[in-house]
């Protein structure tokens, strides 16, 4: 809806002709293509990430960060503007012609970086300007295979990408499922070949996966065609199930919703015990950051307040944990065991939310969200002074924070498969709670905030002290979350706790779906398990020094597109489509008596200006 | 009627608001100890009071504090130019552009990319003036850019959504900006090249004794402000400012061309930023990809001070922080016993920002917005 959508001229009902285009609306594309082609070159990533490979010899990563761009511009420019109650014609010839237009003007992106790293030195500002980067552009065959090739590549990618707009609803849906199937199946290669092995099946991970990473291409091209089988026979079937799950009702729902719930709780049981370090160590790291995202999810999800600031809360809880069960604790010699610290880790938390939330509970959305995001440096940088050092160490942080002994096991950082099922007993607690919450009494009154806040006052909702709980809460997870981290790496550090983890946390919410905790669950599995956290690696280690850049990109690309998140919650996205809701019904005649053809296409010619409210 | 309520209200004062008043009670009087103490140790560093909390306690020589002061009013000049931008946009759209820092960040990068080549090829050294004039041009250019790019790309499709999902985007644009000019130009600081020795050699003015880039800053500064002003105040596309500010439905009516009136006002905010950019470069010689990042908050921090909306309000505000920043850790903290005050400067900087938003969340000088923004 954001493109700037040129009226549909072209609706005439002839055959439309292949050469009566929109041109202007190529150009911008396709330049716009170009540009974001060079500007991902000199980033860094071909080069940056070609060590991770795909497919064995065929595609690396790298390669795959340049492709995808034609691709979706192609499928974008192909792209028509369906409007409430205008006739769209079907996509077509024409579309497609759009599409491989696109894709060879974008071709000119890479050619010219080709020629230009060829023929100037611009290295001195430009880290990544020079051979590494002509080299990988031109696959290694000289500048005029290179210049060639990009030109076919672009077009054919731009031609696939409109592709997708004519293709059947049935291919378009077995590609689909081949291209996610194919690529997270490569990306997953660290826990498929470890649960294989788990299992005694090294052979199957030997067979698929290359020695150096990657999938070999015979095993790729029988992934191909199992995965293309699979969603032909499952057509339908899935859907079909979720639905049935939905239409269940009373008894029935409740038995099946405990035999899913068991199922899941086995499987995360189990799993953990065919799974290596590095895997158990990053479902680990996913572990802490869903038990922040819970806690976030809750203040800005559920009441709408913006807290950036909510790192303070980690750091709190992190540091109260190394405090009071540290050895070497500058002030608070006697170590406590961890379950005693973490009832005073929970108070402390609650404490702080409260200090912290009373003063700018009042102020705008806008104000509070840099208010708090002060506070969050304003502890960070307490944690590092001199002032403080007699108390937290100052820079040097407090170290020798000793692993958690339940008893019947130790929980140490060396062990990740420990701390796993520790994080696991926190993120179930954290999950009922917030889903308690959320049907409660405070759940609504803070939905209600959320979506008016005056109104929700003049419902008698106290909305000082229900925002105020809301801080609280979420200040209670983060910081258990926070203790949890001390104890696993087994020191703290100011600088463990800037600013950049409210961000990225922030990430993982709104792209996984505000106010809905399954979108946060798949927010935090796809972000900090495949991209990673602040400094902990994810699936994709090779992200390492561009996913914060793919953070921000995926954060203004989900504002724009899909404010509600991956996996919506019905109730926030009807808020946030509240104007384009009300507008589709009147177009569609429900409130009758008023519909005139003329008004259909103004939403589509107001092209961004002062959008027209939805009339009276 | 309205008496009657007033007077209930009075009576239940909640637990919030109790909270509040010990919090100013507990500010202020930080504030005053601290301010008290530095008197008492500037008079005679041997009274009990001063030995109360800070046993070496040496004082300030005169000279030294008008350092403090010179350095913080230049510093504070760059916040008062950044905020300017932060303050128009507020004022116009009504969300905080919080990556407004990074188009500060990247007239600083500019500039040091240009100076760096204007060095090498040695009109650096041998006409510095027109290099000086040819970068605040470029940095102007490439921060007005960014800042008009920003709005088409990110901000214009979100005009009539919900308050903070613009300032949500425009965190991702922050994010984004900043780790892009990380991977494109590399994570190192990168070095100003020398200034010449005319201009970095110590003046004194009215006995105080000031560094020429700071005194450059200043004189920078106040010229754009004046510029600045008279657009705003004495041009017809000022005129237009303003009526879009007030009211932009009423604005689009009366023939104002809504849309071009708010890129001019990202594309004046985002010059103001790329001087300012380049005066950091010159005073601190240093750049890198999170330069725009603190900057960027303090100025919003300098916007609110002055009233946000208020184009004076904005620079004398960013003065007031800037100054402040620099001084209130020698003279509050310090005395109070706190050591190693440089560190804390920015929670001096962030605790203003709650003070001001405790006291007077409109501003020291008034807020303009208009009656919808406020809300």
């Amino acid at each position: 809806m954001s493109t700037t959508m040129s009226a549909p001229s072209s609706t005439s009902s002839a055959a439309p002709a292949l050469l009566d285009q929109d041109w202007r609306r190529i150009g911008k594309w396709g330049g716009l293509c170009a540009v974001a082609i060079v500007l991902v070159s000199l980033i860094g990533m071909p080069v940056g990430l070609d060590r991770r490979t795909i497919i064995e010899g065929r595609l690396s990563l790298g390669y795959m960060a340049l492709i995808w761009i034609p691709l979706l511009f192609g499928y974008v420019v192909s792209k028509r503007v369906v409007l409430e109650g205008v006739k769209t014609p079907d996509p077509g010839a024409r579309d497609v012609f759009a599409g491989l237009c696109a894709g060879v003007l974008s071709g000119l992106g890479p050619v010219l970086l080709i020629l230009g790293i060829d023929n100037f030195n611009l290295r001195k500002p430009l880290v990544n300007w020079g051979p590494p980067l002509l080299e990988q552009l031109t696959f290694g065959r000289g500048i005029g295979f290179g210049v060639a090739a990009w030109f076919g590549i672009c077009a054919v990618l731009g031609l696939l990408g409109s592709l997708m707009h004519v293709l059947p609803k049935d291919v378009r849906r077995v590609v689909s499922f081949v291209t996610y199937g194919l690529l997270s199946i490569s990306i997953l290669e660290a826990v498929i070949s470890d649960l294989s092995e788990g299992f005694g099946l090294e052979s199957l991970a030997d067979a698929m996966y290359a020695k150096r990473g990657g999938l070999t291409v015979k095993s790729s091209i029988i992934l191909v065609v199992v995965i293309g089988v699979f969603s032909i026979v499952t057509k339908g079937r899935l859907k079909g199930a979720t639905s049935r799950y939905q239409e269940l009702q009373g008894e029935e729902r409740k038995r099946a919703s405990i035999v899913l719930f068991s199922g899941v709780a086995g499987l995360c049981i189990v799993l953990p015990l065919f799974l290596g370090k590095i895997v158990n160590e990053l479902l680990a790291n996913v572990g802490l950051f869903l038990l922040l995202a819970l806690g976030l999810n809750i203040v800005v999800g559920l009441a709408g307040i913006l807290d950036l600031g909510y790192v303070a809360f980690f750091a709190v809880g992190g540091y109260t944990t190394a405090v009071l069960t540290s050895a070497e604790s500058p002030f608070f010699t006697p170590e406590l065991h961890f379950g005693f610290a973490l009832i005073i880790v929970v108070l402390m938390a609650g404490l702080t939310g409260l200090v912290i939330g009373a003063p700018v509970i009042r102020m705008r959305g806008d104000y509070l969200a840099i208010v708090t995001l002060g506070f969050g440096e304003i502890i960070r940088l307490l944690f590092m002074s001199d002032w403080l050092k007699p108390y937290f160490g100052g820079a040097q942080g407090i170290t020798n924070v000793p692993p958690v002994d339940l008893g019947f096991a130790v929980v140490t950082g060396i062990d990740p498969r420990s701390v796993f099922y520790l994080v696991l007993v926190f993120c179930t607690l954290a999950i009922y709670v917030s889903w308690r919450l959320q049907a409660s009494r405070l759940g609504r009154a803070w939905m209600a905030i959320r979506e008016d806040e005056q109104v929700a006052e003049a419902m008698g909702i106290n909305t000082v002290n229900a925002k105020l709980m809301a801080f609280v809460v979420g200040a209670m997870m983060a910081a258990v979350s926070g203790a949890v981290l001390a104890a696993k790496v087994g020191s703290v550090f100011p600088n463990s706790f800037m600013i950049l983890v409210s961000i990225i946390i922030l990430v993982v919410v709104i792209v996984g779906g505000m106010g809905n905790i399954a979108g946060v669950l798949v927010g935090s599995f796809v972000l900090i398990g495949v991209l990673g956290g602040p400094r902990q690696p994810g699936l994709l280690q090779e992200f390492q020094s561009y996913k914060l850049l793919i953070y921000g990109a995926l954060l203004v690309f989900m504002m724009l597109q899909r404010p509600e998140g991956l996996v919506p919650s019905a109730r926030r996205s009807q808020e946030l489509h509240q104007e384009e809701f009300l507008q589709d019904a009147w177009l569609k005649g429900v409130d009758l008596d008023r519909e005139e053809p003329e008004a259909v296409e103004q939403p589509g010619a107001a092209s961004g200006v002062e959008g027209e409210g939805a009339p009276a | 009627m309205t008496a009657i309520i007033n007077r209930q209200s009075a009576r239940r004062v909640s637990k919030v608001d109790r909270f509040l008043t010990f919090i100013r009670v507990f500010l202020v009087g930080l504030i005053v100890i601290g301010i008290l103490a530095f008197l008492a140790q500037q008079f005679a560093p041997d009274n009990p009071f001063t030995r109360w909390r800070n046993p070496d306690a040496m004082g300030l020589s005169a000279d030294q504090f008008k350092g403090l002061l010179m350095s913080g009013l230049s510093q504070g000049a760059m916040y008062g130019l950044i905020a300017l931008g932060y303050s128009m946009v507020y004022g116009v759209l009504g969300f905080i552009n919080f990556a407004h820092g990074e188009v500060f960040m990247a007239g600083a990068m500019t500039g040091f990319i240009a100076s760096e080549k204007f060095n090498a090829s040695g009109l650096w050294e041998s006409n510095f003036l027109l290099c000086l004039v040819l970068i605040i041009i470029m940095a102007i250019g490439i921060s007005t850019l960014m800042a008009v790019l920003m709005e088409r790309v990110a901000y214009r499709p979100l005009r009539n959504s919900p308050r903070l999902i613009p300032l949500i985007t425009s965190i991702g644009v922050s994010f984004f900006i900043q780790n892009a000019v990380m991977g494109l130009f590399g994570p190192a600081s990168k070095p100003y090249p020398r200034l010449p020795e005319w201009l970095a050699k110590q003046r004194s003015i009215l006995t105080f004794e000031i560094a020429g880039t700071k005194l450059l800053v200043l004189v920078v500064a106040a010229v754009s402000m004046v510029g600045l002003w008279y657009l705003v105040e004495r041009t017809k596309t000022g005129k237009a400012m303003r009526a879009v500010a007030e009211d932009k439905e009423i604005a689009a009516l009366m023939g104002i061309n809504v849309n071009r009136i708010i890129v001019t006002t990202f594309a004046v905010g985002g010059a103001m930023a790329g001087v300012a950019g380049i005066l950091w470069g010159l005073l601190f010689r240093s750049v890198t990809h999170m330069t725009g990042f603190l900057p960027g908050i303090k100025a919003f921090t300098a916007a609110v001070i002055g009233g946000i909306g208020n184009l004076g309000g904005a620079m004398a505000g960013g003065i007031a922080l800037g100054s402040a920043e620099s001084v209130a850790p020698l003279v509050i903290l310090e005395p109070l016993g706190v050591p190693g005050v440089s560190q804390l400067k920015d929670v001096v900087a962030f605790t203003v920002l709650v003070l001001v938003l405790l006291f007077k969340p409109s501003g020291l000088f008034g807020e303009r917005l208009s009656a919808e923004e406020r809300a």
